[in-house]
Order: structure tokens, then C-alpha cells, then sequence
């Protein structure tokens, strides 16, 4: 009897086992392959290539794509110094424990916050105080803030990687603090970071919020690269929401949705790849 | 502490030197001479002071945090402490070799060239010279010359070891500090490693810390015998080995303790 009562909430766990499996998969396959059907159809090269225009009656989503690309190299261009220093300075030069751990809370904190509080703070701080107005610059600096927990915890992790070794190695021979870091123990940790910046690159395409409240949602190609970042600009993510929800263009949100499922799955296994070749090397 | 009877000016001399862990008293005072051109070995049971005494020595302590260190190490004769030492000139003078062989992880070639970069600009040819010369030094080059470019990782622990000493060498150093470079590695490397030692005093003054007795029997000229953070005993290692004068050495060389 009992045995038999064993036996059957064994098969019971099992089975709740084997059916939240199945809904997962069915849920993301279905989500994935939804998005693709109804979006590939849509996306086509003039689409990409066009400016909008509704007096021309022209769809298009080149500005977005631009935006896009522009927001990212600025933010990593701002949060990579920014990030790495940090990285280095908690784990290399640091002797305040308690600081460590202060400021290392506070990092994963930041990482936590919800996108749109970031939006709300980076329009008060910098369309407004600082006077960015809604522009490429202000989104980028928001997004800095937002990436920089990534880039700063997965730099730390592969820098505490380096086998103390290594450094001792280094310091032996006469070499000073910065020259160890810089010759041995940044090439060591150049996988880490990568993934860092990946990751941040995954996070700045699909932010929509942050972007909303900073960056705005202009849809023009800036003629100089002074004008793109002072300008108002949507990225794909606003692009999508501004197609859905305020021009109610669904064809065209559904491109967007496609391209961006895309890119994030590209992201993520060049995420992957780093990651897998950096442990080989280990 | 005497050291031996010959009349020959210390490169390295160390007068009550105290070391702190925080509150942990880890040398207790200790005044040694080290002569140029021996290789002096310093021998004792596990965390009797040798390798803190031995790091202290080019001050590799400097890294860990809470040290505190008092009394004087002086090199040729100028304190190695003094605000005016630079300590990575004190380390290049003072080279050293580490209990596990540390290859940074790029080629052979690199490897040994990472020193010589740090202190100036070497021309290729200048470079290509410093690899020969000291690949040859440490007994290595005929087994490395058609790999200098290949990862340093991929060569055995004993070539490692020896590719290590050789970098240590290509800075021009006038001591090789030696924290038990061969406790890593098996008989047959160790027994390379120690005729290296033979070769390398012609050139260098050799420090070696090892727990092997027999190593030390075979390859120091001075030993110098730990216990608890204090130097016990030092003199000509035959001496040490046949004569000790301290009940505590004999003890410990006759293997009653550690």
C-alpha cells in the first residue's frame, strides 16, 4: 500500500516535472516562432533602407536602425573606461574591505532597479539639469548608468580569474602595478569583458522605457554625427512601441519585432561563444 | 648569527628583522648575511619563517595586506626600506622563482622578454640574444628553440620551472630568490633544476627555500636552519648537516621533528 502510494506521486513529480518543461519549450518556441512569421513577411530591404515619411506615404526604419547603432557605440565608448576602471580599482587596488562591499551591493542594486525609475532620473538629470533635452546623448548617458553593474561584475569576476600567479609573476621580475595590469592581467581578462560588453549591447537594444523618457522619438537620419546625438532619435525597442501603439502600424512593429528577435538571439550566442572559448582556454 | 670565516663583503645583510601578520609574530629578529656567489639554503618544518624571511628579502611582502615589518634588510649595503628604493629596481637586482612554475600565459618567446621590455626598449636582435643566452643558462634552449613562438603553457612542470628561472635571469638580477621551485615537479626535473643551481652560482647569488634535506645537503654552500620565526643555526652546510651546533637542528636533520 504504501509503496504503491510511492510509486504514484513518483510519477506525479515526474509528470509536473515533464509538463512545466513542455510549457516552457511551447511557450518559447511559440513566442519565437510567432514573432518570426509574422515579421520575416514584413521585413523587407526598402523597409530597412527608407526614412519614413507620411506625406510621401514611405514606411521605413533606417532612423531606428541608426539610433540604434549610434546609442550603443557612445554608451560603450562611455561605460567601458568607466566600467573597467571601476573593476580594476575594486579588485586590484582596493584594500578597503568595507568599501568593497559597499560599493559592490550597491552595483548589484543598480543592476536590479527597474528600467523606467533610470528613464524618470535620467530626464530629471540630463534632458533637464544638464540641458541634454531628449536626445541620443541624454539616452546614452542613461544607458551608461544602466549598464555599468554588467560591465563592472563581469570584468570583476574575470579579473579575480587571473591566478594571483600571474601577478606575482609580474611584480617579481620589477614590473610596476599599472604595467602588470595593462600586459598581463587585462589581455587575461579581454574574454570577460567582451562578454561584459555583449551583455550591455544585449541590454541597450532591447531597452524601451529608459529610452522613452531620455532619448525621445525622432525618426530623422541626422546629416552629421553632432546632429545625431543632440537630436531626439528612437531606437529599435521605441521604434517598436511608436509603430504599435501610436501610428497603430502593426506591420511594421512586426518587422521591427522579427529584427530585433534576431539580434538578441545573435547576441546571445556570440554571448555564448566567448564565454565557451574562455573557459576552454582555462 | 655567524656566518662562515671568509672575509667576504654580505650583498644581502638582515639585522633584527621582525615581520607581523597582524598580531602573529612570524620572524622573530633575524640577523643573517648572505654571501655573493653561494647558493644558501634555508631549511625548516612548514611555517617556520623561511619563504616570509625569503619574500621579504625583495620585498614580495609589500603585497600582502596587514604586514608590518621592522628592522633592516640591506642590499650592498643601503637599506632596502628607505623611501628613496625603488622596488622595482630592488626586484629586478633581486629576481625570484615561485614554488609553482608561473608561465604568463603567451609564447615561450614572450615570456622570457617580458622582463627586458619592462626596464627598457631592447631591440629585436637585443631580445633574440637575452632568449638564447638565458634559455641556454637554465639547461632549456635545445629543448624550446623550435617553439619559442608556441604558449609557454603547453611545456611540462619542469620546463616550466626552467623557463621561469630563465626569465628570472633575462633582467640581469644579482640574486635569484628560490621559494622550493621544485616541490611542484618530479625527480627527474628536480634533478635538472638542481645542477642548474651548480651552474647558476658561477653568475648569481642563489637564496633557496626547500623543505627537502637532502637538497639542501646536495647543492648550498650556507644553511640556514628556521624553527618557529627564528633563524637557529647558519653556516657552511656541511657543518650544519654533520656538525650542528643547536640541539633543535640535530633534532631536526635527524628527522625527529617536522
Amino acid at each position: 500500500m504504501k509503496s504503491k502510494s510511492r510509486a504514484f506521486w513518483d510519477v506525479f513529480r515526474n509528470g509536473i516535472v515533464y509538463v512545466a518543461a513542455a510549457v516552457t519549450m511551447l511557450l518559447l518556441v511559440g513566442i519565437i516562432g510567432y514573432v518570426l512569421i509574422k515579421g520575416i513577411p514584413e521585413l523587407s530591404w526598402s523597409l530597412i533602407s527608407s526614412v519614413p515619411s507620411v506625406i510621401r506615404g514611405v514606411e521605413g526604419i533606417l532612423p531606428y536602425i541608426l539610433n540604434t547603432v549610434y546609442i550603443i557605440l557612445l554608451s560603450l565608448l562611455i561605460v567601458l573606461p568607466l566600467g573597467v576602471g571601476a573593476a580594476i580599482y575594486l579588485t586590484e587596488y582596493a584594500q578597503n574591505k568595507k568599501l568593497i562591499r559597499i560599493i559592490e551591493f550597491t552595483t548589484e542594486t543598480l543592476a536590479g532597479i527597474p528600467s523606467i525609475i533610470y528613464g524618470l532620473v535620467g530626464m530629471l538629470i540630463f534632458c533637464q539639469r544638464l540641458g541634454f533635452q531628449s536626445s541620443l546623448l541624454a539616452g546614452s548617458c542613461t544607458l551608461v548608468i544602466m549598464t555599468l553593474p554588467t560591465i563592472i561584475r563581469t570584468t570583476q569576476e574575470s579579473l579575480k580569474a587571473v591566478p594571483e600567479s600571474y601577478r606575482e609573476g609580474a611584480l617579481g621580475l620589477g614590473a610596476t602595478k599599472w604595467r602588470m595590469i595593462r600586459t598581463i592581467i587585462l589581455p587575461c581578462s579581454a574574454d570577460g569583458i567582451l562578454t561584459g560588453c555583449i551583455l550591455a549591447i544585449g541590454r541597450i537594444v532591447g531597452e524601451s522605457a529608459a529610452l522613452l523618457f531620455t532619448a525621445g522619438a525622432g525618426k530623422v537620419v541626422a546629416d552629421n554625427i553632432i546632429e545625431a546625438y543632440t537630436r531626439s532619435g528612437a531606437t529599435l525597442s521605441v521604434g517598436l512601441y511608436l509603430s504599435a501603439f501610436e501610428e497603430g502600424n502593426f506591420d511594421v512593429a512586426w518587422a521591427i519585432a522579427a529584427l530585433l528577435l534576431i539580434m538578441v538571439l545573435l547576441i546571445n550566442s556570440a554571448a555564448r561563444i566567448v564565454r565557451a572559448k574562455a573557459a576552454k582556454k582555462q | 648569527m655567524e656566518n662562515g670565516m671568509e672575509n667576504v663583503t654580505p650583498i644581502i645583510q638582515t639585522r633584527n628583522l621582525v615581520l607581523h601578520y597582524g598580531s602573529f609574530q612570524a620572524l622573530k629578529g633575524i640577523d643573517m648575511d648572505i654571501l655573493p656567489q653561494e647558493v644558501t639554503a634555508f631549511i625548516g618544518p612548514s611555517g617556520c619563517g623561511k619563504s616570509t624571511f625569503l619574500k621579504t628579502l625583495n620585498r614580495m611582502q609589500d603585497l600582502i595586506p596587514n604586514v608590518r615589518i621592522d628592522g633592516k634588510v640591506t642590499f650592498h649595503g643601503r637599506d632596502i626600506f628607505d623611501k628613496e628604493v625603488d622596488v622595482t629596481w630592488l626586484r629586478q637586482k633581486i629576481g625570484m622563482v615561485f614554488q609553482k612554475p608561473n608561465p604568463f600565459p603567451m609564447s615561450i618567446y614572450d615570456n622570457i622578454a617580458y622582463g627586458p621590455r619592462l626596464h627598457g626598449h631592447p631591440s629585436r636582435a637585443q631580445l633574440d640574444e637575452i632568449v638564447e643566452r638565458t634559455l641556454r643558462g637554465a639547461a632549456l634552449w635545445d629543448e624550446v628553440k623550435d617553439r619559442l613562438k608556441k604558449s609557454a603553457l603547453g611545456l611540462s612542470g619542469g620546463q616550466q620551472q626552467r623557463m621561469c628561472i630563465a626569465r628570472a635571469m633575462a633582467v640581469n638580477p644579482e640574486v635569484i630568490l628560490m621559494d622550493e621551485p621544485t616541490s611542484a615537479l618530479d625527480p627527474a626535473s628536480t634533478m635538472k633544476i638542481e645542477e642548474l643551481m651548480t651552474e647558476l652560482k658561477k653568475e648569481y647569488t642563489v637564496v633557496i627555500v626547500t623543505h627537502n634535506m637532502q637538497q639542501a645537503a646536495r647543492i648550498s654552500d650556507k644553511c640556514a636552519f628556521f624553527l618557529v620565526g627564528e633563524l637557529i643555526e647558519m653556516g657552511p652546510t656541511e657543518d650544519v648537516f654533520s656538525r650542528p651546533k643547536d640541539k633543535r637542528t640535530e633534532d631536526y636533520i635527524t628527522g625527529r621533528f617536522g
